[in-house]
């Protein structure tokens, strides 16, 4: 840790051009993650390129279209923000779950996705509600759909001088709301062991219309599971559709054996989690005016 | 340790202005206690899991292990030594004496602070709420029950019950 240089570059641009000049530039966002792994010697960047000065990073706008989560947008100030609470409950719950309050007031959104943690809490939750990921690099702009992001543990889409700036989350359609669940042995300050996000929405006669359903801590990286969607979709959310999708959940997954659960105790509980998320999400559609 | 040139950084502690020289792993907690003497914010596990280096940045509650001492140019820092007054505590403070919350001390500086951004946000929190706000907040003396009641108590005397 002794050696590393820090920069705090006030611009996208000059961000881009620090990141460029350096051969091994580690981004700091919050630092939750990197300061811990820097400690434990996993991780020794050359630089620390501090982002939290540039505008587009800390931006937190609802737009026409999306809610814009600026990718170090801290999970407190997501908590805070009203309108984030009412249109996407799941995702902010999700993101609420990182850590304690004090962990709260530097994690981030951008950051839970770039450190790529297989468990990470705000990951299923941001690929049930559709979010794309705006990054800027050498070669220009370019979306990136969150569930594309992240390729293994600890491995991201990101190219050498490329930096994730936000994440989109596109406006629900009426009658539309999410949920994220995951099991952890204790009440708070615990990993999961398996997490399920499902977005779900809904016609006026409480029919499904399109449904979005992604698990965590159970595979390399959170999955988008299309097969559970569809399980739901056209139902009425009856217990034979939720035992569908979570079925077809269980199915898709492949988890590890590790010292917070089996694979096959992880199989069953994310089936659970999805027919328990997906009946919440229902419910909370259920509630809106 | 590799010599490094050193970062300056100018920022404000506690209301005052306040100026370091830091290296650039150097974290908030290392400079607070170290170089500017202030070592009522305590370090524990130094990877953000205990609260005990807990500090308000910009009014927010961090852990100051996982915070660049750099990072703080031109922000603002509150640690335990600006809560309350000489010769007068702050009302959670009197109110963790008068509930017996603390034995050893160490956790206190961190719950003290972590319990200030709670009041400030949400003056009058179930008991639930505090003891879920304090779940980052280690203790191994108290059992955490005569904290939590010290920490209600203090809410309801900041609301002048």
């Amino acid at each position: 840790m002794q050696s590393v240089r820090y920069e705090a570059p006030t611009s996208l641009d000059q961000a881009a051009r620090t990141l460029l000049g350096s051969e091994n530039a580690k981004i700091l966002a919050g630092g939750t993650d990197l300061l811990v792994q820097m400690r434990l010697g996993l991780k020794q960047p050359g630089l620390l390129v501090d982002i939290k000065n540039i505008p587009e990073i800390m931006q937190l706008t609802l737009g026409d279209d999306a809610l814009r989560v600026g990718a170090a947008v801290t999970g407190a100030l997501v908590g805070e923000h009203a309108e984030a609470r009412r249109l996407f409950p799941g995702f902010v719950e999700a993101l609420g779950l990182i850590g304690s309050s004090q962990i709260q007031g530097r994690c981030s959104a951008g950051g839970n996705l770039c450190n790529a943690s297989p468990a990470a809490d705000s990951v299923p939750a941001l690929i049930a509600n559709r979010a794309l990921c705006n990054i800027i690099g050498p070669a220009g702009a370019r979306s990136v759909a969150v569930e594309s992001f992240n390729t293994g543990p600890g491995k991201n889409c990101l190219a050498a001088g490329e930096l994730l700036v936000s994440i989109d989350l596109p406006l629900p359609a009426h009658r539309s709301s999410d949920a994220y669940l995951r099991f952890i042995p204790r009440t708070e300050m615990d990993i999961a062991v398996a997490g399920a996000a499902v977005a779900l929405s809904l016609d006026e006669a409480g029919i499904c219309t399109a449904a979005r359903v992604a698990i965590g801590a159970v595979a390399p990286t959170a999955l988008l599971v299309t097969a559970a969607a569809d399980a739901l979709i056209g139902s009425a959310l009856d217990e034979a559709s939720l035992h569908a999708a979570a079925a077809a959940a269980s199915a898709a997954c492949s988890p590890i054996t590790d010292k917070r659960g089996t694979a096959d105790y992880r199989r069953k509980v994310v089936g659970v989690l999805v027919r328990r998320a997906a009946a919440i999400a229902k419910s909370r559609i259920e509630a809106q005016a | 340790m590799q010599s490094q040139r050193k970062t300056h950084v100018s920022t404000t502690v506690n209301g005052e202005p306040r100026e370091f020289l830091c290296e650039p792993h150097q974290v908030l907690s290392d400079v607070l206690r170290n170089t500017l003497n202030l070592t009522g914010t305590k370090e524990g596990c130094n990877t953000g899991d205990c609260g005990a280096c807990s500090v308000l940045l910009d009014g927010t509650l961090v852990c100051s292990c996982l915070v660049l001492a750099a990072e703080v140019e031109g922000k603002g820092v509150v640690t335990v030594e600006g809560i309350g007054e000489e010769g007068k505590l702050h009302p959670i403070q009197q109110k963790l004496l008068e509930h017996a919350g603390l034995q050893c001390g160490i956790c206190t500086p961190g719950i003290v602070i972590a319990s200030r951004a709670l009041l400030e946000k949400n003056p009058d929190p179930s008991e639930t709420e505090v003891r879920y706000w304090l779940a980052g907040n280690l203790c191994r003396c108290t059992g955490y029950d005569k904290i939590i009641r010290a920490v209600l108590d203090a809410g309801a005397v900041m609301r002048g019950q």
